[in-house]
């Protein structure tokens, strides 16, 4: 399952980047109003997972010794099950409590078709 | 048209705001804050973390009594002096305002500031008014219910309108006698400072604190604080999700205005005459540009009946294509910049989904590249897409100028669409038939549903979502309820013993 989300080479860097100062990392995907629909980076188990969550991947990062757990909530994932994701990083300012926006960076999620027939 | 000067008036370096001074940060560290309208720096704002919200609590801690104390009719005064005070400087404010989120100057002088305004004079009005009760249960038996202020609440601010959104949670919260630690958002930290400048003397030191920051490093220490009686948040899902847990570890109230994907539902009979209304419904389809979608009700999936799908669409891509983007600060403008590089970058994201997922670009549909000092900052073209309710694009908030436009059947149709969707923030409804407008309104699940209009936002309507879109209500004096305790005195007048012991 874990190739539904891929990281780019900018943001494998900067996910290795942030394990180091912050220790082991998670993301949860958001959804919603302001910066909904970004990727959400945070320290391992600083956000409660649950029923309502599924794990999509755990990714492998060189240079990070234990995979990333990637989560979303159920109900988005039905809605988004038919693209796959990568996690990219742009410059910006970002909001929310993701551990990247101090560095003047973002993680970005882009998206492709998993199943081309889709449309 | 009119074309206003880039604002002067800012400092080169604001600090937080605490027990009524400006204070360094404790880490000394600063970041800058650019516009969006150029993408350049314009000031650098004090980089708060838990040492400088701590002491943000204790000022606010320190003013909480004596201000929650305050007589109504004096705290009213303060709101009115405030909303005065607003109201004399309403253009530098409006100039201030669409420099830090770039949006256009015509919003901010006509909705964004003189909404805030009013909401001050509201909130001021319905505190005068606010009446506790009392419930005789028997003949020697009263009970008493007084409205208590909570204390001291936090308040995180978005981005997308920095004045009123902070206008919006700071008024109700003042009234009812709190002291608030607010945080603006890291993209526009700065224009709260330009009104502090004209209103800090107005406002007792402490009731009012500032501090400045990144969410993880100043956001996470003032949501998770045990020492605030009540966390506001807009934002996002996965935020708004971690405030709630950490308010559940502090057994403390929340409340969380979360965002949508809202329905504007467009039905065959607004086009049965070239009239007024039909010109109304089209300007109402085109509020999707609004703020550059930058609106939690944006109405950015739009419903259109089979009837007159085809000419409705045809007029609403013409009223389309006739905004006009350009300099923010020009009164003629009527789409400006997205309010971050980020934001930019993640609408240019759906537009990639929406052309993968199959989406037909009726127009728009790219990054606009103005000219000159506009050329580093972030523009978007106005985009339709004709699709499916299923797609991506007509189900997450992409928080551009981007509607996805889909037909529907008849009326069980448009609410069975408009209802498939994980929130419940906005929705608009068109119609000449008030039976179709009232069913429609009642039938959709969503907090706040404009019919024949969109986008206004006046004081005393009640805001705020079902579903994913959040807990609790802002703009109506119910949100007084979110900032108040009830108190009840079980008063007995009864002179005799029971009888039990």
């Amino acid at each position: 399952m874990s190739d539904l989300v891929t990281v780019t080479p900018a943001a494998a860097e900067l996910i290795r980047s942030l394990r180091e100062q912050h220790g082991p990392l998670m993301f949860h995907q958001s959804g919603g109003c302001c910066d909904g629909s970004a990727p959400m980076c945070y320290p391992a188990g600083e956000f409660r997972t649950g029923s309502s969550d599924i794990q999509l991947a755990a990714l492998t990062v060189d240079g990070v010794p234990e995979p990333v757990e990637f989560w979303i909530s159920r109900a988005q994932w039905d809605l988004w099950q038919h693209t796959k994701l990568t996690i990219d990083v742009v410059p910006g300012r970002g909001s929310g409590f993701s551990l990247e926006a101090p560095e003047g960076l973002r993680f970005l999620l882009r998206s492709t078709l998993a199943r081309p027939d889709h449309a | 048209m009119t074309r206003y000067d880039a604002p002067t008036h800012w400092q080169s370096r604001y600090d937080h705001f605490i027990g009524g001074e400006y204070v360094k940060p404790h880490g000394g560290r600063y970041f800058e804050n650019p516009t969006p309208v150029t993408g350049q720096p314009f000031c650098e704002v004090a980089r708060g973390t838990a040492e400088d919200v701590e002491r943000a609590i204790d000022a606010a801690h320190g003013a909480a009594g004596a201000w929650g104390r305050t007589p109504a009719a004096d705290r009213a005064l303060v709101l009115n002096r405030v909303a005065d005070r607003m109201q004399e400087h309403l253009q530098a404010l409006a100039i201030a305002e669409t420099w830090e989120n770039g949006k256009p100057i015509r919003e901010t002088l006509a909705a964004d500031i003189p909404l805030a305004i009013d909401h001050f004079r509201y909130f001021a009005g319905v505190i005068r008014a606010q009446e506790g009760s009392l419930a005789e249960i028997d003949d020697d038996t009263v009970a008493y219910h007084f409205h208590e202020p909570l204390g001291v609440v936090g308040q995180i601010i978005p981005w997308n309108f920095p004045l009123l959104m902070a206008t919006w949670k700071l008024a109700p919260a003042l009234a009812a006698g709190n002291a608030v630690v607010l945080k603006p958002a890291e993209q526009t930290p700065a224009s709260i400072h330009y009104l502090l400048s004209l209103v800090a003397d107005l406002l007792p030191p402490g009731v009012v604190n500032v501090v400045n920051g990144f969410g993880v490093e100043a956001g996470r220490p003032l949501a998770s604080s045990p020492r605030v009686a009540k966390v506001a948040f807009t934002g996002e899902t996965t935020t708004g999700r971690l405030i709630m847990q950490y308010a559940s570890e502090n057994i403390k109230p929340v409340t969380l205005e979360l965002g949508g994907k809202s329905p504007n539902i467009f039905f065959d009979d607004v086009s049965a005459a070239p009239d007024d209304f039909r010109d109304k419904a089209l300007e109402g389809f085109t509020m999707f540009a609004l703020n550059q979608g930058e609106v939690c009700t944006c109405p950015s999936r739009a419903l259109i009946q089979q009837g007159h799908y085809a000419d409705f669409l045809a007029a609403a891509v013409a009223r389309t294509r006739e905004i006009r983007p350009g300099h923010p600060l020009d009164s003629a403008t009527m789409v400006g910049a997205q309010a971050s590089n980020d934001q930019l970058e993640k609408i240019l994201s759906y537009l990639d989904i929406g052309r993968q997922e199959g989406a037909r670009v009726l127009t728009g549909g790219a990054r606009a590249q103005l000219d000159g000092e506009l050329s580093g900052g972030y523009y978007v073209e106005p985009t339709i897409f004709e699709g499916s309710n299923s797609m991506r694009i007509f189900q997450e908030e992409i928080f551009g100028p981007v509607v996805s436009v889909t037909s529907f059947a008849d009326l069980d149709d448009a609410v069975k669409i408009a209802n498939d969707t994980l929130y419940g923030l906005g929705a608009g409804v068109w119609t000449r038939d008030i039976n179709t407008a009232y069913r429609a309104g009642r039938a959709i699940q969503a907090g706040r549903v404009w019919t024949n209009c969109y986008h206004a936002y006046p004081a005393h309507a009640a805001f705020g979502g079902y579903k994913q879109s959040g807990i609790g209500r802002e703009n109506h004096k119910m949100m007084l309820d979110h900032y108040q305790q009830t108190k009840n005195l079980l008063v007995s007048y009864a002179p005799k013993k029971l009888g039990f012991f």
